[in-house]
Parts: structure tokens; C-alpha cells; sequence
């Protein structure tokens, strides 16, 4: 397994990529608010400003707390979503949608694996048709070899293809989550989006589908973006890592330098508080500081609030996203020589 | 161990489906004491959703409990009429679904949900509903919750839809909590936010939690008891330490091996041999045997639970293996 050579030509570029959701809230809401007396604005800044590059078969992890943005970072880059502001580039042209036949050739290329299964698989359709259809259509596989073909998917995340006449809610858990991975495999994807795909994997199952995807990435030149909470599975699957806090990536490199020496200061407190399997009965301790919110950040520096290392001047502007080595990028004002 | 608070015997839960019968449960034993945190790990459709959901009651048909007794604060569960089961749940039983849209209505704000729930088994003012709620979300580590509150569903991002579950569950104070994969989604701190209400609550309510999950740290830092499942059937149990540091069975050392710690970054994994048995034709005997390193023609017998290793370590195995300790063997 050789990881992406540094002469790898960019395959996905996000540049200056933002996501607002505004509440569109009602007469009712509003009078509930004055009497609540709850002032902070309806607007989530989901993702802010975010540029990102993703090399040809590079393997990127995305990790960052939860409700920072990830998923809707995701969306973006698989081109489910599209961003306030902006822009997309694949294979260094911009992203525009002309007729409707070019898009969805496009489309077919990126796929993305849903954090929620069950959301989206359509739950009147049966396995057969949810993993066989797109082929079908989009002439990979004649039909008549469509159960053959979905057989073939099915074995590959630990399936049995006995079961592809059943419907989703006839599966457990970690099978659905298969499924979802199974579907976005068949159609042949260059470009593919997991979001917590193999969380909920045991692992032994998670083991079988992490090996497929490495595999996947040496025969069909497959490029991710990996997002999980599991540091380890992000750890031991990608290339760079990208760290995001409050929509913002904060830091992003190599993996094994992230983990050896990370920089900014959220990074270093993620990274400390990897998990063990250790038998030891421990107390956990709740968030320290205030929690922040999407709904209305902190100024500046938008860890300020809980950086052991906070300045003056973190809480008037948000440091830029800097290298700091070939390769590495923080956005922390310790890096800038006051 | 402390009083039992639920006590599981025997239990069958089974499908009858176009393709033939599938065992989910099987045969299927278990004790938790109050103030207990067990930890139910398993393959991928091995039974630990169904045992949770044969315990709620909430097995829909195809599926039916076909045989066993389930015994909760001396009630025995399968006797009780749907009205009182529905009483039971989300008060004294909550459970925390692997999908928290089963908790989760997409048509309707937190804050209606959250109250509804409330004042069901509660009969307080809306008001007095309403803060609770929002204390609610703010202990499992949701910012802003008086402006969350008034959102729909679809405007969490994953791990916060899974964090109300969560706060829905915790609301009524209940004496057994069963969590089902509830941090699947959840980054360390968010995580361990969560496990300290969990751990809170079970100091101050004596409440028991049974969790169910593929995240072998949280257990390892959680959970009193490990219990091990595989085909429907539990194939090992016994205390933290001695699952995770001597495992009898060779399916739970199995998986341990596939850890993502235990191979260098970017190479392969080691995964167990073989696939997961199709559910509606288990071998013989030992559902484990075609993947089996230890088998032989002994293993075409069901093989009974048997104690060995530490004390209460039992395992459902003819050739248990030694204690060797997992750490050792996989430097
Ligand atoms: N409605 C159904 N019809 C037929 N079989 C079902 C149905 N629901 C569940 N099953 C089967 O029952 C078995 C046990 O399922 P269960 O949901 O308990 O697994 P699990 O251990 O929770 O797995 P996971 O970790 O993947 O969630 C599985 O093989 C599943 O396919
Ligand atoms: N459709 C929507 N409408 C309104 N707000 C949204 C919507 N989708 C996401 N958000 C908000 O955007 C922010 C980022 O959500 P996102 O789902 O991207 O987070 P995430 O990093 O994937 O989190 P998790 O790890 O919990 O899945 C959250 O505050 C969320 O509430
Ligand atoms: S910029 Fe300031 S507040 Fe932000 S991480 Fe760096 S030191 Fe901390
Ligand atoms: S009973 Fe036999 S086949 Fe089953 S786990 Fe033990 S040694 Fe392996
Ligand atoms: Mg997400
Ligand atoms: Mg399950």
C-alpha cells in the first residue's frame, strides 16, 4: 500500500467554501423569543471559509467535535449541497451544472455514504434495487446480470446475498450501514465521501470494510474523504489528516506528524484524550469551559474560550491559516511571533 | 453483586421471515444488578438490538419473544398488558435507540417532543417542562439550548441528534437505561461529557445501564461486565478485566485482533477468518466452528456456558483458550 506521491494532480479543490442555514422562523417563534428573551442570531455558519485540496488517491481524514461541520463539508465536496459561497473544482475546472446528462455522469463519480442509513436508503425499495439500480441505469451492468452483480457487492462488506430481497428494516444496525456502503461502491465512484461509515461497524466487520476500501484505493484509484470521531480508524486509514472547530479548519498535515506533534492547541486536546482498551474503570469528567455554539461563536479565535494558551488578541481576529511546515497548516497565533 | 434489577432467562426471540427462520436471540441468559453498567458487544447482527428490544417489548412482528422470561424489579415483563409496558417505558426502562430517529419525530420541535415526554409520566407545568428539557440538552453537551430547543430534527448534525436521544432518555430519571450504540458518532469529549451524566446519574439513582457497542475503549472504561454475543448467543461474560485481558473464547479474541491499534497505519488489518454465518443457516453445534481455529468434531455439539478463568467468567466454548493476556502476545 503506497500512500499518494507528492506529484499526485488535485482532484477536488474547495476554495473559500462557506455554509449558512437561516432559520426561517415564523410569527410565533418570533414572539417566543422576545418573551424568552433570547437574543443570539438564526443563523448556523455551518462551515466558514474552508479551502481544501484532495490529491489524487489521497486518503484525507476529517475530524473535529461533533456539530462542526463535517457532514456539511462533506455534502459540499460530493456536490450534494451547495455552498453559500464559494467555489468547487474537479480536476482543476469549476464545477458549474450544465445539462442535466453531464451533471449526473459527474455525479456518479462522487459518491457519499451517509452518517445516517436509515435516512437514506429508501425504505419501500429492496436491496437488490437500492445496491443494482444505478448500475443498471447508468449501463455498468446489463440487467439481467443485476443479482449477480449485487451478489458480488453484498460479499464484499460481509453480506449474505440471500438476504437482497429483503427491505432495510429487515437488517440490524451495522447491516444497513453495509448496505449504504455497498450502494456507493457499486456504481464505480473516483471520489468518496464516508462520513462515519464504519461507526457503526464492529470491529471485525469494520476491519473487513477498512481493508476493502485500502484495496478499492490501489486497484480503482479511489480518493477519500474520511470523516470519523474514531482517531485510531482515522489514524489508521489516511494520508493527511483536517482538523475542523466551529466550521473552521484549525489544522491540517501529514497524519503521522499530526499525531506525533500536533500544533494547535484543539488539536493537541483531541488527541489527548484518545480512548484506550485498558480495563480501567475511569471517571469521566464533563466539558470543561462553556460550550460553543454554531448559533453564536466566539469572536476571533473560536476555541478561545476553552485555549489554555489565550491572548488578547485571539479574541479580536481569527488567525489565519498559515504553513507552518512543507505540508503543515495551523490556524493559532502562537505560530506568528508577536 | 448488588440487588438484581433485571433478570433474563431463557430468552428466544425469533423471525419467521419468506427465507426461513431467524434466530436473533437465542437461549439467551442475563443478570444486571442495580447501579451495574454490562456491556454487550457483538458482531454485526448477532442479537444485541433484539435482546434490547425483546426486553422493551417493542419486537414487531415477523419477529416474536418465542420463549424465556424477562423479570424487571420482580415484574415479570412478558405478563404485563401493553398499557403497563407502556408505562414502564421511558420512565422506569429508557432505552437510547441505535437510530435516534426511533426516538426522534421529524415533524415536530425538540421542545414539543422533549415536553410531551416529560409530562406523560410527570404531571408538571409546561414551564417547569421546559427548563427541564433544556437542562436536559445542555448536560449532554448541546450549546445554545434555549435557541435548540425550538429546531426540528433535521437541523442536528448527527451526533447531536444522537445527544437528544440521549437527553430524552435521561429525562425521567429511569432505573435501567439500555444505550444502544449511543456514542457511535461521538468525538472524545463529546463522548466523555455523556458518560459522565450516564456515570452521575447511576451514582445518584443507583440507575443500571446496559450499553451496547462496538467501542471497545468506552466499555473498557464503562462497563463492570463484558458480555459477548455471537449468533444470537451469549458466548462469553465475566468482568471488564477479564474479558479484555484474558477472553476464553476465541471469537472475542478474535476481536480484539481486528483493533485498528494492533496494524501499522495503512496496511492491512487482521480480520477474523471467514464470513458471518447467514442467520437463517447456522452450522451445527458451535455457530463459531467454520471460523474456528480451535475446532475439531467436538465442536459439532452445542457447546455448553462454562465457568473458567476469573471469578464469574464463563464462556460457551469445548476449548477455551489460556489465559494468555491480549496486551502481551500483541506487542
Ligand atoms: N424485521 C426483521 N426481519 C428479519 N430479520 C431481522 C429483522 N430485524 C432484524 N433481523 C435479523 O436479526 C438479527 C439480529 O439483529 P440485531 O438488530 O439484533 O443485530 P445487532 O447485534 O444489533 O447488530 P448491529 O450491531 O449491526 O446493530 C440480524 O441477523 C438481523 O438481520
Ligand atoms: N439542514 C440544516 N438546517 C439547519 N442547521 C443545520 C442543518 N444541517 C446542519 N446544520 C447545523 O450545522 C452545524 C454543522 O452540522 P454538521 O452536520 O455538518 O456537523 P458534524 O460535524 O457532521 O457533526 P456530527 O459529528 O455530530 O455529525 C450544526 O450546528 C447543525 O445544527
Ligand atoms: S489563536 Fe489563541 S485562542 Fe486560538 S488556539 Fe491559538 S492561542 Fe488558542
Ligand atoms: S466450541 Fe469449538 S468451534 Fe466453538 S469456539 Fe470453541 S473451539 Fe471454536
Ligand atoms: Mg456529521
Ligand atoms: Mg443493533
Amino acid at each position: 500500500m503506497t500512500s499518494a506521491t507528492p506529484t499526485a494532480a488535485p482532484l477536488l479543490e474547495l476554495k473559500g467554501v462557506s455554509k449558512c442555514f437561516a432559520r426561517h422562523s415564523d410569527w410565533v417563534d418570533r414572539a417566543a423569543r422576545v418573551l424568552e428573551g433570547v437574543l443570539a442570531t438564526e443563523t448556523i455558519h455551518a462551515v466558514d471559509g474552508v479551502d481544501l485540496m484532495i490529491l489524487e488517491r489521497e486518503v484525507v481524514g476529517l475530524v473535529g467535535e461533533s456539530g462542526c461541520g463535517k457532514s456539511t463539508l462533506g455534502r459540499i465536496a460530493a456536490g450534494l449541497l451547495s455552498p453559500s459561497a464559494g467555489m468547487r473544482l474537479w480536476r482543476g475546472a469549476q464545477l458549474v451544472e450544465t445539462s442535466q446528462g453531464v451533471a449526473r455522469a459527474q455525479q456518479l463519480k462522487m459518491q457519499m455514504i451517509f452518517q445516517d442509513p436509515h435516512a437514506s436508503l429508501n425504505p419501500r425499495q429492496r436491496v437488490v434495487d437500492i445496491v443494482g439500480e444505478a448500475p443498471v441505469v447508468h449501463k455498468m451492468v446489463k440487467r439481467r446480470n443485476q443479482v449477480e452483480y449485487v451478489a458480488l457487492q453484498l460479499n464484499r462488506v460481509g453480506l449474505d446475498p440471500a438476504l437482497m430481497r429483503r427491505f432495510p428494516h429487515q437488517f440490524s444496525g451495522g447491516q444497513r450501514a453495509r448496505i449504504g456502503i455497498a450502494r456507493a461502491l457499486a456504481v464505480k465512484p473516483e471520489f468518496l465521501v464516508c462520513d462515519e461509515s464504519v461507526a457503526a461497524l464492529d470491529v471485525s466487520i469494520r476491519a473487513q470494510v477498512l481493508n476493502l476500501f485500502m484495496d478499492l484505493r490501489s486497484a480503482l484509484n479511489l480518493t477519500y474523504l474520511f470523516i470519523s470521531h474514531d482517531l485510531g480508524v482515522v489514524r489508521h486509514v489516511s494520508d493527511r489528516v483536517v482538523v475542523m472547530y466551529l466550521g473552521r479548519i484549525v489544522e491540517s498535515g501529514p497524519t503521522d506528524e499530526i499525531f506525533a506533534a500536533p500544533n494547535h492547541p484543539y488539536t493537541q486536546a483531541l488527541l489527548k484524550e484518545i480512548g484506550s482498551v485498558e480495563p480501567k474503570k475511569r471517571r469521566y469528567v464533563p466539558i470543561r469551559g462553556e460550550i460553543p455554539s454554531p448559533l453564536s461563536p466566539p469572536s476571533g479565535c473560536h476555541f478561545h474560550p476553552r485555549c489554555v494558551h489565550a491572548m488578547p488578541r485571539c479574541r479580536e481576529a481569527a488567525p489565519r491559516l498559515a504553513e507552518i511546515a512543507p505540508g503543515r497548516w495551523s490556524a493559532c497565533y502562537l505560530n506568528q511571533a508577536a | 453483586m448488588s440487588e438484581t434489577l433485571l433478570a433474563i432467562d431463557g430468552l428466544c426471540t425469533h423471525f419467521s421471515t419468506r427465507e426461513g427462520v431467524v434466530r436473533a436471540v437465542q437461549d439467551l441468559s442475563l443478570r444486571v444488578g442495580s447501579g451495574e453498567v454490562v456491556g454487550l458487544v457483538g458482531e454485526s447482527g448477532s442479537g444485541k438490538s433484539m435482546t434490547a428490544y425483546s426486553i422493551m417489548g417493542l419486537v414487531d412482528p415477523p419477529g416474536r419473544v418465542i420463549a424465556g422470561r424477562i423479570s424487571f424489579e420482580g415484574r415479570d415483563l412478558c405478563a404485563l398488558s401493553a398499557e403497563e409496558m407502556r408505562q414502564l417505558r421511558g420512565n422506569r426502562i429508557a432505552m437510547v435507540f441505535q437510530d435516534p430517529m426511533m426516538t426522534l419525530n421529524p415533524v415536530m420541535r425538540i421542545d414539543a417532543q422533549m415536553i410531551e415526554a416529560i409530562r406523560a409520566h410527570d404531571k408538571i407545568s409546561r414551564g417547569s417542562a421546559r427548563e427541564r428539557a433544556r437542562d436536559a440538552l445542555a448536560r449532554v453537551g448541546i450549546a445554545s439550548p434555549d435557541e435548540r430547543l425550538r429546531a426540528y430534527p433535521h437541523e442536528f448534525s448527527g451526533g447531536m441528534r444522537q445527544r437528544v436521544a440521549i437527553a430524552i432518555a435521561l429525562l425521567n430519571r429511569p432505573s435501567l437505561i439500555i444505550a444502544d450504540e449511543p456514542t457511535t458518532a461521538l468525538d472524545v469529549t463529546v463522548q466523555g461529557q455523556i458518560l459522565f451524566e450516564m456515570q452521575k446519574l447511576s451514582r445518584e439513582t443507583g440507575a443500571a445501564l446496559i450499553w451496547i457497542t462496538h467501542d471497545l475503549s468506552v466499555i473498557a472504561g464503562l462497563a463492570d461486565r463484558i458480555c459477548v454475543m455471537y449468533a444470537g448467543r451469549i458466548v462469553e461474560e465475566g468482568t471488564t478485566a477479564d474479558v479484555l485481558e484474558a477472553p476464553r473464547h476465541p471469537y472475542t479474541r478474535g476481536l480484539f485482533d481486528s483493533l485498528p491499534g494492533n496494524a501499522p497505519p495503512r496496511q492491512r488489518l487482521r480480520q477474523l477468518s471467514g464470513m458471518t454465518p447467514s442467520p437463517l443457516e447456522l452450522p451445527s453445534g458451535c455457530a463459531f466452528r467454520l471460523r474456528c481455529k480451535s475446532a475439531d468434531h467436538a465442536c459439532e455439539q452445542d457447546p455448553p456456558m462454562r465457568q473458567g478463568g476469573g471469578p464469574g467468567q464463563r464462556a460457551r466454548c469445548f476449548h477455551p483458550l489460556l489465559a494468555v493476556s491480549t496486551s502481551d502476545e500483541l506487542q
